[in-house]
């Protein structure tokens, strides 16, 4: 054991958690008798039906392999593949936060840059920010009056408020130094930048981007229960409608996966543009 | 007076002294420096020094007061004035040639990428960088190698004036003498100007072909200008050879420990200071007719 490296011991650890805890559930989950095996007063009176209950993780796997070997069908509204959920899903978060990011990124910029700016948008943005971005469905919805780009407008929304306060943040706390370099070296303002500035504020940029992504990926699960017709939000909701739960857990466990490779997605992007001072 | 190649002209400075009146740091400093003239000044913290720099550096403005280069009055920071800082400012995302290039991309727009990059390299390798070094970021270099990379930045850019604040402030005592050398291997065979901020006496000298003394503040000024008869090209072990050698450095000695602190003004009121001009020389025999003061040309 002790020529394992510490990687490999972790990776053996995880595999052993993930096992005990796929045993214990599968245990925990009380057996259904088959129909065959149930009394004839059962079957007349019913009290033998499977009561829906949890259901154990070898349905969920086999579901999931169900599901994931043939993730894009579409048989009708209600009945398409994961992979469209997932998809329509994903659209909807880039579409949002790439708005966002093109509107909170400069802004944060010009509030990092310009005290006055920052003193004049700081009250605003203080009472905005709080604000569950579920909350302006309704009006999103009465103004927009398409459900599609309401669910867009929400990931807007959520994802600004992180991209745009460590934006201005990252930009305000650069060094004076550097910005003395830029000075010196007779750079223009927009050489100033995007050569210093942006380079210098990049990680806290960067980092404010991957919160966003997060709490996108987090709303756009609501968003889309309450808008339903596509994506994995809706998909949910429509499998416990159906009392299908094995569904419910497959899709609740590929939120999780989706949710972590956005994540490492930026995480990638932060290692690029991380600096040792 | 003479015009200089760089003429400081009744600089004052003052800051509000947080009670509602104001605070004067230098009150009408002139002083000169020539063209190719390597000059250090010393001075006890809190004097200006730096203030100084950052207004020749064109970072700040003072409350009143010109200077001129080459007859300009000066607004700003310009390339023609290059810096360095004493915390080295480079680009920590950037490597070490990327460092220098950047400078020498700004400064000569017209160039060619690989003409940047064969001027940069050139200027890296005087200041001993080499090899795979200049391809690291700044965090994988040394105090020392950052203060060469630098140095080299500033070197490469071909300045009027190259500002020199507190150079080897943050680096040990022998990585000091060995960037020390390697900074008058730089600037000899140029005429680059220099001007310096330092506390060590020993730098001065070695460096310097003059030195300004400030006195104290507040209302410091500049008192002195000191001339380094020492013959060049000098180096460590053979100037203390010199018989000026001691003698210069008691006189700075003299000068930081006591006479700083006496001549520390009071505010003078409309009076222009002029540093008075000292030349220390051993050397010069009886016959020599030269004073030890000489009159300030005005």
């Amino acid at each position: 054991m002790e020529t394992l490296s510490e990687n490999k011991k972790a990776a053996l650890l995880s595999v052993l958690l993930l096992l005990v805890g796929l045993f214990v559930w599968e245990m925990s989950i009380p057996a259904q008798k088959t129909v065959e095996a149930l009394t004839e007063y059962e079957r007349l009176t019913g009290t033998g039906q499977p009561k829906a209950g949890v259901p154990p993780p070898s349905q969920v796997i086999a579901k999931a392999w169900e599901q994931l070997s043939n993730p894009f069908y579409d048989a009708g509204p209600n009945d398409k593949g994961i992979g469209i959920q997932i998809g329509y899903s994903i659209y909807r978060v880039l579409v949002g936060y790439l708005l966002a990011a093109l509107i909170a990124i400069p802004l944060g910029f010009l509030i990092g840059m310009s005290r006055v700016a920052h003193k004049a948008l700081n009250p605003f943005i203080q009472v905005l920010r709080p604000i569950s971005p579920l909350a302006w469905m309704p009006l999103a919805l009465f103004v927009i009056q398409d459900s599609e780009a309401s669910a867009i407008f929400v990931i807007f929304i959520c994802s600004i408020w992180p991209m745009l306060i460590n934006t201005a943040f990252g930009v305000a706390g650069v060094r004076e130094d550097w910005v003395n370099v830029a000075r010196t070296h007779e750079l223009g303002p927009l050489k100033t930048a995007f050569t210093v500035i942006l380079p210098a504020a990049a990680p806290t940029i960067v980092t404010g981007m991957r919160i966003s992504i997060g709490i996108a990926w987090l709303v756009i699960v609501a968003a889309e229960m309450l808008v339903g017709g596509t994506g994995i939000g809706y998909y949910v909701w429509n499998e416990w409608n159906n009392l299908d739960l094995t569904s419910v857990i497959f899709s609740i466990l590929m939120i999780g996966v989706v949710g972590m490779l956005l994540d490492a997605a930026l995480g990638l992007l932060q290692r690029r543009v991380a600096y040792v001072e | 007076m003479a015009s200089s190649f760089l003429s400081i002209e009744r600089l004052t400075q003052r800051y509000p002294d947080g009670k509602g009146g104001e605070f004067t740091v230098f009150e009408n400093a002139s002083f000169g420096i020539e063209k190719g003239e390597f000059v250090c000044i010393l001075g006890h913290s809190g004097c200006g020094k730096s203030t100084i720099m950052n207004i020749l550096a064109g970072l700040s403005d003072p409350t009143s007061g010109v200077i001129k280069m080459d007859g300009q009055a000066i607004s700003g920071p310009s390339l023609d004035r290059g810096v360095v800082f004493q915390n080295y400012s480079l680009l920590p995302w950037l490597t070490t040639l990327k460092n220098v290039t950047f400078g020498v991309a700004a400064r000569f727009p017209q160039w060619t990428k690989q003409q940047v990059t064969d001027h940069s390299i050139a200027f890296l390798e005087k200041v001993g960088l080499t090899g795979d070094a200049i391809y690291r970021k700044p965090s994988q270099l040394s105090g020392g190698m950052r203060q060469r990379v630098s140095i080299a930045r500033a070197f490469a850019n071909e300045p009027k004036l190259l500002l020199l604040d507190e150079p080897f402030g943050a680096l040990d005592a022998l990585t000091r003498g060995t960037i020390q050398d390697e900074l008058i291997k730089v600037w000899s065979g140029t005429d680059q100007t220099v001007f310096m901020i330092t506390h060590d006496i020993d730098e001065a000298i070695l460096l310097a072909d003059r030195i300004l003394l400030m006195t104290n503040g507040p209302n410091a000024r500049v008192a002195e200008s000191v001339e380094i008869t020492l013959p060049r090209p000098r180096t460590r072990t053979t100037i203390v050879e010199h018989p000026n050698y001691y003698a210069i450095r008691n006189h700075l000695v003299q000068f930081l420990g006591e006479r700083s602190v006496l001549l520390a003004g009071e505010s003078v009121g409309d009076e222009t200071h002029r540093p008075e001009t000292v030349r220390i020389d051993k050397t010069e025999g009886a016959a020599d007719a030269e004073p030890l003061l000489r009159a300030v040309p005005k």
